[in-house]
C-alpha cells in the first residue's frame, strides 16, 4: 500500500495516544500475542503491522479470509488474549489501489481484563462472501448488516442479512467510493412486515 | 467502587409467566394459539425517537421482536469522507444531541490522536468540563423521561430545570444551547468567561440537592419499584456478548470504565467511582445513572477547582485557527484563514481508532485517512447501536408495557443510531 503525503514524513509515525501511552502499556503483550498468532495459525495470517512501524494506534492483523471466525473465537477466549469485547465491525472502500481486493473488512477488539484493543483485518474482492461472525459475538449480526447494507459485503452464514439503515429496496451501497453523492430513490408503497425475523 | 446496591436492598420479586402460556389447546378456546403482530412506532409517544419496532404478541406477552431504524439517517460517515476535518465537527452535534458537547470532544481528540497533537492544560480541563456536564444533562434526561413513561411526571421536572439551567451555563461556553460545535482541533472555540467556575460550582451544589431530592421521590416509591425490579433483566454475559458499555453494561455487573480503565484526557487526576449493580434490570439502570450523575458533579467540582488561566489553543501550526484582528489586520493573516476554511488541513495517512466513555457507552471514531484534507473512512461507533440490537433479546417474554420501560432506560438516542 502506498500513501500519497502531503504532511512532512517526519509526523507520519507520532500517533499521540493522549494520556495513556498504549505503546509502552501494552507493546510486548503485543508483541507476544503476535508470535502466538504467527505460531499457531501460520499462513492463515498474512500479515501484522504495528505501530510506529506503520501509522497505526494498535497493530493491524491481517488474516485469510476463512480463517477468520477460528482467528476470533481464539482471540476471545484464548488466555492471554482475552479479547473478549468486540468493540465494532466496519469496513473500508479501497477502490484506488491497485490489488486483487477491494474491501478491507474491520474487527476492533477490546480487551475487558488488559485494556487492551486490537484490529483484525480481512481482504476481499468485489462479490465475495466473509464468514460471520455471529458464532462469536450475537452482537455482531447488525454490524455485519450495517456492513452489507453499506459496502455490500455478504457475510456467509447470516441468518437475517436484511439492510438496515436504508430502505430495503434501496439499490446500491451507499458508502463504497463510486456511489454518487446526489441522487434519490423514490418509494410509496409502505414495506411488508417480516414474521421470520422475529423467530 | 460503589456499590449502589447496597444502598437500596431490593427484595421484590415478580413472577413473570413464560411464553405461551395461553396455549390451552383447548377446541372451544377461542383464543387458542392466538398471535398478534403489532407495530409500534415509528411515530409513537413512547417511542424515543423514530424507531420502529415489530413485535409476536400473545396476549400481553412478547414472543418475538424485531427493530428497524434508520428514519433519520443523514449518511454522516459519507458526509465524512466529503467535508474536511474541520467541517465534520458539527455534524458531530448531531449525534447524540442529548450530550453534544461530549461528542465534539471525542471527534476532537480523534483528529489529534491520528495528528499527534497535544492541547494545552486550561483545554483539557474545559474539555473535561465538557464531558462531564454533557453527562449529567444527558442522564437526567434519561432517566427522567423513562419516569414519565412509566406515569411519574413530577420527577422528570425536578431535573429538567437543573438541565436548563445547564444549558444555560453551555450557552455562555460557547453561545448555543443544543448543538454546541465547541470543540475545535486542537483547541476550544472559545475560553470560558470570567467566573465560570464560579457559577459551575455554584450549579454543582444546587444540582447536588436536587439530586438528592430525585432519589428520595423516586428511589424508594414502591409503584417505581413495581414496575422496574426485575424487569427486563440482562445479565453480564449478555452484555458482553452484545457489546453493551457504559450504565447500562455497569448495571448488570459488567465494570468497564474507559475513564478509569483507558484514561483520557485527565481522569487520572481526579477522584471519582464507578458505580457497578449486579442485575442488571430497569431498576439496576437508574440506580446506576442516578449515582454517575453524583460522580460527575464531584468531577466537575475538582474541575473547577484545579483549572487554571492558560492558553487553550495547541500552537501547532497546521490546526491553529488564525485569531481575528491577525485575520482583518495582516495580509498573511487574512490568506492564511483562507486556506484554512476553504481548503482544510492534511491529516498524515494513517488509522485510528479513538473510544470516549460517553455517556451511554463507548463511543468510537474509527478515521483511516490518506493524507488529504478529507478522511479516506470516518466510522463512528455509537452505543446505541449496540444497545438497541439487545432490546430484543431484553424483552423477549417481558409484558407489551414494561417494552416502554426496558426502551427508555437503555436510553436510545435516535440521532446516534441512525446517523
Amino acid at each position: 500500500m502506498t500513501f500519497t503525503l502531503r504532511a512532512p514524513a517526519d509526523i507520519r509515525t507520532q500517533i499521540s495516544t493522549h494520556g495513556a501511552d498504549w505503546l509502552t502499556k501494552y507493546g510486548d503483550l503485543w508483541k507476544t500475542q503476535a508470535a502466538r498468532l504467527k505460531e499457531r495459525f501460520g499462513e492463515k495470517i498474512e500479515e501484522v503491522r504495528f505501530p510506529v512501524d506503520y501509522p497505526t494506534d494498535v497493530p493491524v492483523v491481517y488474516v485469510q479470509k476463512d480463517a477468520i471466525v477460528e482467528v476470533l473465537r481464539f482471540a476471545r477466549s484464548e488466555s492471554g488474549f482475552e479479547y473478549g469485547f468486540l468493540a465494532d465491525i466496519t469496513a473500508t472502500d479501497e477502490l484506488n489501489e491497485q490489488s486483487d481486493w477491494r474491501f478491507e473488512v474491520v474487527y476492533n477488539l477490546l480487551s475487558p481484563t488488559s485494556f487492551a484493543r486490537i484490529r483484525f483485518k480481512v481482504r476481499v474482492p468485489e462479490n465475495v462472501e466473509v464468514p460471520t461472525a455471529i458464532d462469536v459475538w450475537p452482537g455482531a449480526n447488525w454490524a455485519e448488516r450495517e456492513v452489507w447494507d453499506m459496502f455490500g459485503v455478504r457475510f456467509a452464514g447470516h441468518p437475517n442479512l436484511r439492510r438496515i439503515l436504508m430502505d430495503e429496496r434501496w439499490e446500491g451501497h451507499p458508502l463504497r467510493k463510486d456511489y454518487p453523492l446526489r441522487g434519490y430513490q423514490v418509494f410509496t408503497e409502505p414495506t411488508e412486515i417480516h414474521p421470520e425475523a422475529m423467530e | 467502587m460503589e456499590n449502589v446496591e447496597k444502598n437500596y436492598p431490593s427484595g421484590i420479586s415478580i413472577e413473570r409467566p413464560a411464553p405461551g402460556f395461553r396455549d390451552s389447546h383447548d377446541p372451544d378456546d377461542l383464543w387458542d394459539d392466538s398471535r398478534v403482530y403489532i407495530n409500534i412506532g415509528p411515530t409513537h409517544p413512547a417511542m424515543h425517537g423514530a424507531l420502529r419496532m415489530a413485535a409476536k404478541l400473545n396476549g400481553e406477552t412478547i414472543e418475538g421482536s424485531y427493530c428497524e431504524f434508520g428514519y433519520t439517517h443523514r449518511a454522516k460517515e459519507k458526509l465524512g469522507e466529503n467535508r474536511t476535518y474541520h467541517n465534520f465537527i458539527v455534524y458531530t452535534d448531531r449525534l447524540n444531541y442529548c450530550s453534544a458537547l461530549m461528542n465534539n470532544v471525542g471527534y476532537a481528540l480523534a483528529v489529534e490522536k491520528l495528528m499527534g497533537i497535544d492541547v494545552p492544560e486550561r483545554c483539557v480541563w474545559l474539555r473535561m468540563i465538557c464531558c462531564e456536564l454533557a453527562r449529567v444533562t444527558d442522564h437526567l434526561i434519561c432517566v427522567g423521561i423513562n419516569a414519565v413513561d412509566l406515569g411519574a411526571f413530577s420527577f422528570f421536572l425536578y431535573g429538567f430545570h437543573q438541565r436548563e439551567e445547564a444549558y444555560t451555563l453551555i450557552e455562555k461556553l460557547c453561545g448555543a444551547r443544543l448543538t454546541t460545535s465547541y470543540s475545535r482541533i486542537g483547541g476550544m472555540m472559545q475560553d470560558a468567561p470570567d467566573g465560570f467556575e464560579k457559577e459551575l460550582k455554584a450549579w454543582v451544589n444546587r444540582t447536588r440537592k436536587v439530586i438528592d431530592e430525585m432519589d428520595e421521590l423516586l428511589t424508594t416509591n414502591k409503584i417505581w419499584r413495581n414496575r422496574t425490579v426485575g424487569v427486563s433483566t440482562f445479565d453480564k454475559n449478555m452484555c458482553l456478548q452484545y457489546s453493551f458499555t457504559g450504565p447500562n453494561a455497569r448495571a448488570a455487573g459488567l465494570d468497564i470504565d474507559l475513564r478509569r480503565d483507558q484514561p483520557y484526557l485527565f481522569y487520572k487526576n481526579v477522584e471519582f467511582d464507578v458505580p457497578v449493580a449486579r442485575n442488571g434490570d430497569v431498576y439496576d439502570r437508574y440506580l446506576v445513572r442516578i449515582a454517575e450523575i453524583r460522580q460527575s458533579l464531584n468531577i466537575l467540582a475538582q474541575c473547577a477547582d484545579k483549572m487554571k488561566k492558560g492558553p487553550i489553543w495547541s500552537e501547532d501550526k497546521r490546526v491553529r485557527i488564525p485569531d481575528k484582528d491577525v485575520v482583518y489586520n495582516t495580509m498573511e493573516g487574512m490568506i492564511y484563514h483562507f486556506k484554512f476554511f476553504m481548503e482544510g488541513f492534511a491529516v498524515p495517512a494513517g488509522e485510528a481508532y479513538t473510544a470516549i466513555e460517553a455517556t451511554n457507552g463507548e463511543m468510537g471514531f474509527y478515521i483511516v485517512s490518506k493524507g488529504t484534507p478529507n478522511s479516506h473512512r470516518m466510522r463512528i461507533r455509537g452505543p446505541s447501536v449496540w444497545h438497541y440490537q439487545g432490546l430484543t433479546p431484553m424483552v423477549k417474554g417481558e409484558k407489551i408495557a414494561d417494552l416502554v420501560a426496558a426502551l427508555g432506560s437503555i436510553n436510545i438516542i435516535a440521532g446516534e443510531l441512525d446517523r
